[in-house]
């Protein structure tokens, strides 16, 4: 009676097939391991878009399955990305520091070296001191650590505060566009302790594998992108498979009624908003390095209503949904402000899709909002409804 | 046959307007009750407090043989402690099948990390099956809820209450919009579950309260206004004058 865990969620498998074929794929035409068909920044911009994928994966557990419209994912995927960039930048910068300092006559003191490596990362904001937060940069695992821990401490705090005082709706994702906003303001201050407006930047060299190329590298972090992704989707699916997703898509439709059935909602939420928090931080942490910088730009308000906007697209309520919004919006963005889409002149004015690709972006957001509301992924239900 | 519900001198009011006045009410267990009152008498409001989603301003609420006082805890506590409650629309998961409803309900360890890892056992198949026998959704349990009747969602509803094996069930209109078929199978079901639990039935439509049968108790402007037989009651000037005369 009871069925397997594939059964019920056929669309683990196939997404795991999927993923596994695509990695192979690029893999081969790769130009570290094979014929070098697609060049090594495409390859970077795949890898980038599977941790897009990722995110979205988690925004759409929390906001397609929970309800709760969180307009600050993004904040937890910078986080990530920072969290992860100050050990890249800390231990690169050393490996040059000492390397330069090698052929000195006195060896260099441990102190001076700290004070190049102060330097070095510093000098942009006019500053060479190290600020309290990089007092754990030199450890990759403690800073891996935090790549998980503080997106889930903050989301954990600021959930358990929004949740408690009983905050839905839209209130709380202007709570949530708050909180990203304020974060990103914060670190474009200069002495945020994060460089400012600069940003961490150099990610895409990394320490220790000086030795390999661009093209083995980005591979590499395909293969790590890859392996993330394939482990989120069938994390996901199991924790809404079963009883904890009913209670889930429950608290969605009616949270009034759950409570009356004994469940305590706010811890549910809290559950939800955290876990989704520290993977969409491990999502940054992998999505940087193939960027090569990370900037608070990046986790301005309107990332995280992008965000919503691919899960929209892609279908609520469907993991393969949210793959698919992230995949189609953000390729189909690099196509149309890449200079890929041809310009359409109406005689009086030319649409240069540079400039109206968010417009168009939007008009659909709205399109699929009211008349199609299952998005891209309510095709492949159709289909599957059809074949069985 | 001490009570097992005791509310006394409880009063609550919105922005100035007394929805609950001084209102005193007991039951015991097992028993049947029937709250009627005409609207806005502050039987909803009467149900809120119980199950708190209102706070009283003052009065208490006490339950259960060691006098749990219910005032300040959270919905979920109260739902925990054995307080079920249905709604008078029916509000049932509705993307989710007959089966995953009533799991849902069913009495299991309630924290989010006990779901997380929870899966059904026997014992709880066999639990669902009795009780959608018992409501009468046996051949519906694969089903999506929102594909039900509206008569069907209602028992639904009710089946998820006894899932959840309440010693106190608050129904709030369980007949409104059925079939007189549909009524009669609902008063065979609340009548069942009476025998071994406290049921209170706020309900507008004599009749049905005719067939329940049970005690009666008037609320009007958020006090009792007349408790007895509905008999009784029914004969009470007070209650004619309110109610009934009108």
């Amino acid at each position: 009676m009871e069925r397997t865990f594939v059964a019920r969620n056929p669309s683990v498998l196939w997404f795991l097939l999927g993923l596994a074929g695509f990695t192979v794929l690029i893999t081969i035409l790769s130009e570290a391991t094979g014929s070098g068909v697609i060049s090594t920044s495409f390859v970077k911009t795949l890898g980038k878009t599977l941790m897009l994928c990722l995110v979205a994966i988690a925004m759409d557990v929390v906001w397609g399955y929970c309800g709760i419209l969180s307009l600050g994912h993004f904040a937890f995927f910078g986080i990530g990305g920072y969290a992860v960039g100050m050990w890249l930048m800390y231990a690169r910068t050393k490996e040059i520091v000492v390397d330069n300092l090698a052929n000195a006559v006195i060896p260099a003191t441990e102190a001076e070296i700290n004070n190049a490596i102060g330097i070095q990362i510093f000098g942009v904001v006019g500053s060479s001191e190290f600020p309290a937060i990089w007092v754990f940069s030199d450890s990759l695992f403690l800073q891996l650590l935090a790549v998980v821990l503080v997106p889930g401490l903050l989301a954990l705090v600021f959930g358990w505060l929004a949740f408690r005082s009983r905050v839905t709706g839209v209130y709380l994702s202007i709570l949530t566009q708050a909180m990203t906003l304020a974060l990103a303001l914060y670190l474009f201050q200069n002495d945020s302790g994060l460089r400012g407006n600069n940003g961490l930047s150099g990610l895409q060299n990394i320490p220790g594998l000086g030795h390999l190329s661009q093209a083995q590298i980005s591979i590499g972090f395909f293969w790590a992108s890859a392996l993330a992704l394939g482990g989120g989707y069938p994390l996901f699916a199991w924790v809404l498979d079963g009883k904890m997703g009913s209670v889930i898509k429950a608290i969605r439709d009616d949270e009034a009624r759950v409570r009356f059935l004994g469940y305590h909602v706010e811890s549910y939420k809290l559950f939800v908003f955290t876990l989704t928090a520290m993977v969409a931080g491990i999502a940054g942490a992998l999505y940087y390095p193939q960027a090569g910088i990370i900037n608070p730009a990046e986790i301005a308000p309107i990332a995280s209503i992008y965000l919503a906007v691919w899960v929209a697209i892609g279908g609520r309520g469907r993991l393969y949904g949210a793959v698919l919004g992230a995949v189609f919006v953000s390729l189909a963005s690099s196509w149309f402000t890449g200079g890929g889409a041809p310009d359409i002149n109406l005689g009086f004015y030319v649409i240069r899709w540079t400039d109206w690709w968010l417009v168009l972006l939007g008009l659909s957001f709205v399109a699929v909002t009211l008349f199609f509301p299952g998005g891209i992924g309510s095709l492949f239900d159709k289909l599957a409804r059809r074949t069985s | 046959m001490s009570s097992l519900l005791e509310m006394s001198g409880v009063s609550v009011s919105f922005d100035g307007f007394k929805a609950i006045n001084n209102l005193s009410f007991q039951i015991a267990e097992p028993e049947m009750r029937a709250v009627i009152g005409p609207n806005g008498a502050g039987k909803t409001t009467f149900m809120d407090i119980v199950t708190g989603k209102t706070r009283p301003d003052t009065g208490q609420v006490l339950f259960g043989e060691m006098n749990l006082s219910l005032v300040g805890m959270s919905e979920s506590q109260i739902s925990r402690a054995g307080i079920g409650r249905k709604f008078q629309k029916p509000t049932v998961f509705e993307a989710q099948s007959v089966r995953d409803n009533l799991a849902m309900a069913l009495r299991n360890p309630r924290g989010p990390f006990d779901v997380l890892i929870f899966r059904g056992s026997r014992k709880d198949a066999n639990r669902i099956d009795e009780i959608a026998d018992q409501v009468g959704l046996v051949d519906q349990l694969s089903r999506t809820s929102g594909e039900l009747s509206h008569g069907q969602k209602q028992w639904l509803e009710i089946g998820m209450l006894l899932a959840q094996d309440p010693r106190l069930l608050l129904v709030d209109e369980p007949a409104a919009g059925m079939t007189p078929a549909e009524r009669e199978k609902t008063t065979d079901i609340l009548i069942q579950a009476a025998t071994t639990r406290s049921v209170v039935v706020v309900e507008h439509d004599m009749e049905f309260v005719r067939r329940l049968n049970c005690k009666v108790t008037v609320l009007n402007e958020g006090s009792v206004l007349a408790e007895g037989t509905l008999d009784h009651v029914t004969k009470t000037p007070e209650v004619i004058d309110v109610y009934l005369g009108r």
